[in-house]
């Protein structure tokens, strides 16, 4: 088993670097990437102090800075040229989502993208090719994609060149556009040729609930987020399969070393979650749900690791919507004719009330329960991640982005305890959340292979 | 405008691509862990439990089981005691009795020794008595012959007075 686990993480690796590392050494004259602020807070700071004298403040990388060495030019005005105020609201927004690149302080390393275009067929490369600036924007385009706060675009239009094209720096931009409906919508544009093309987004589930929606690209690549739970993945992994080992060496002996470490946390989940709550099948349901309480706790505590990305994992829909659909479907598989008939057809209450009340409830209620778990668990790392960004992002705001060095490091002393506070509670969250999608499950679970005692 | 930063709170529409992963990547989670570790590691916990159990078990049912013992021991010990106590006691008995069995053989054998012998004295006495008295008769006789044969001439009639002179002098 660990010698699987050894060979594919070898293999997954292999593959991820081959292709990430693909045109490698296009990447390593981007020097000057390094030298603006970056995604990495102590990044930032370390830009003020430098760069308090040019006109540009803080994330302003406006293009007409660099129009006169820019080798297309600004032919017709196109590129953005506003100045802004920093937002730490906005920022918090891009620390949490999910990137087609992984940056660490000031280094981001390249992923593979896996891009799908209904018409064309897949596209497999590495989003080094899009030479990212250190705010995640590309500088050249590849085969019609472009890379915007890190995440991938796509330009629609088929007069835009494909192939590896430069665009330049801070030719990737968004900007808003006034929707049909009063509502200002973001878009990434990017300034080709002095042409500004707008670009589409990645395709996503929601039906334009949230402002997403099918567009013209699919998006299978390894992110960051899912280079976080393979690396999660393989981390538990080892560390299980050795805790399994170790049992197995040391039958009969009192436990060791890092199983002592685990094995309480283990019993707990085992004695307190599954066994009052499944009753005598809670032998069955074990592995479930030590694999939801694990998968969960790590990507958490992965996520609050500091200078290690910040990966935002559980705090995203799309990955506690797949737990609370697996859990959904585990607990609803699992119905006896006892949880149907209490769910379809309540014993013991009369027929009316039954069709117009509780069966509608009940029904409701076997969806409603994935959906509260999907949004508590996004909620409460979502908010923490963004709390946490937010205070960093208070010096800046104090600072004046730059403009006031002497409040900003005022701040960043208060920050730094607000922060240090909230990354404690955000310890506990980590556990709690772990914790309380497990007993939820559990419970839904038990509710389901409950047997008829009355 | 003040933005540059997406103001896009991406994190709340289901991607594709994460949805595609997510799934991946737990449900190969889920098969392997509960086939190489979460299920031999509840295994080896349950296992260990029951060892536990049985060893606690094990050492209440030894602890009985000497209780046990060391009661059976005691009662031997009495009991063989007891036994001693009786042995000796029989002993004492025996040796008493056979003392004084012996005591009185000794002394109807004292008895009866003493008494043969008063037996064969009486005997041996009157034996004597009886020989002196002939002894005694024949000198008398002898004196008596010797005397009438001086005074008288026949023997028939010194014989019948000698007669009347021994029952004359009759002892008894």
């Amino acid at each position: 088993m660990r010698k699987f686990i050894l060979s594919l993480s070898c293999i997954f690796c292999l593959s991820i670097f081959a292709i990430a590392q693909h045109d490698g050494h296009d990447h390593s004259h981007d020097g000057h990437n390094h030298n603006h602020d970056t995604h990495d807070h102590q990044g930032h700071a370390h830009d003020q102090e430098t760069h308090t004298g040019h006109s540009h403040e803080g994330h302003d990388h406006s293009s007409h800075n660099h129009a006169g060495h820019d080798g297309h030019g600004d032919h017709g005005g196109c590129g953005h040229h506003e100045k802004h105020e920093f937002n730490p609201g906005e920022a918090a927004f891009h620390h949490i989502s999910d990137q087609n690149i992984y940056s660490i302080g000031p280094f981001s390393f390249p992923l593979p993208c896996m891009l799908y275009v209904p018409e064309k067929g897949w596209e497999i490369f590495s989003s080094g090719k899009f030479h990212a600036d250190a705010h995640g924007n590309g500088e050249y385009a590849y085969n019609q994609f472009i890379l915007c706060e890190g995440s991938v675009r796509r330009v629609q239009d088929a007069s835009f060149p494909s192939g590896h094209v430069e665009l330049g720096h801070h030719k990737v931009y968004p900007k808003k556009l006034k929707e049909a409906k009063g509502k200002d919508k973001e878009y990434a544009f990017v300034c080709y040729n002095g042409k500004e093309w707008k670009a589409d987004s990645k395709s996503t589930a929601d039906g334009g609930m949230f402002g997403g929606g099918i567009t013209s690209f699919y998006d299978f690549s390894i992110t960051k987020n899912v280079l976080t739970m393979i690396i999660v993945f393989f981390f538990l992994a080892w560390l299980f399969t050795r805790i399994a080992k170790s049992y197995k060496e040391r039958r009969g002996k009192a436990p060791s070393g890092l199983t002592n470490f685990i094995e309480p946390i283990f019993i707990f989940i085992q004695d307190e979650v599954a066994k009052p709550f499944l009753g005598h099948k809670w032998q069955k349901y074990l592995p479930f749900l030590m694999s939801i309480f694990f998968f969960i706790l790590g990507l958490n505590l992965f996520g609050q690791v500091p200078f290690f990305g910040g990966s935002n994992v559980t705090g995203n829909l799309s990955f506690t919507a797949v737990i609370a659909i697996i859990a959904f479907f585990v607990t609803t598989f699992s119905g006896n004719k006892h949880y149907w008939e209490h769910t379809l057809w309540m014993p013991g209450v009369p027929a009316l009330l039954k069709i117009l009340v509780i069966t509608p409830v009940e029904i409701m209620g076997m969806f409603i329960k994935p959906l509260t778990l999907m949004l508590r668990l996004f909620a409460n790392i979502t908010a923490g991640h963004m709390v946490i960004a937010i205070f960093v992002g208070l010096i800046f705001v104090f600072g004046q982005s730059g403009a006031n060095p002497g409040a900003a490091y005022g701040t960043a002393v208060g920050s730094t305890i607000l922060t240090m506070f909230m990354m404690a509670i955000e310890l506990l969250v980590a556990f709690i959340q772990a914790f309380v999608f497990t007993i939820l499950t559990a419970s839904y679970i038990g509710a389901a292979v409950e047997e008829a005692h009355h | 405008m003040t933005y540059i930063i997406l103001a896009d709170f991406s994190v709340i529409r289901p991607d594709f691509g994460l949805l595609f992963w997510t799934t991946i990547i737990f449900l190969l989670f889920w098969y392997l862990m509960s086939r190489f570790a979460f299920r031999p590691i509840a295994d080896a916990l349950l296992e260990r439990q029951n060892d536990i159990q049985d060893s606690l078990d094990e050492a209440k049912k030894a602890r009985e089981e000497m209780a046990n013992l060391k009661a059976e021991n005691q009662e031997l010990l009495r009991q063989a005691q007891e036994e001693r106590v009786k042995i000796l006691k029989e002993a004492k008995e025996a040796k008493d009795s056979i003392i004084a069995e012996a005591k009185d053989k000794a002394k109807e054998d004292a008895r009866k020794i003493v008494s043969d012998a008063k037996l064969q004295i009486e005997n041996q006495k009157m034996a004597a008595v009886t020989d002196m008295k002939n002894q005694a008769g024949q000198m008398a006789i002898n004196i008596a012959e010797k005397l009438l044969k001086s005074e008288l001439g026949g023997e028939a009639a010194s014989e019948g007075f000698v007669k009347k002179l021994i029952d004359e002098a009759n002892f008894n």
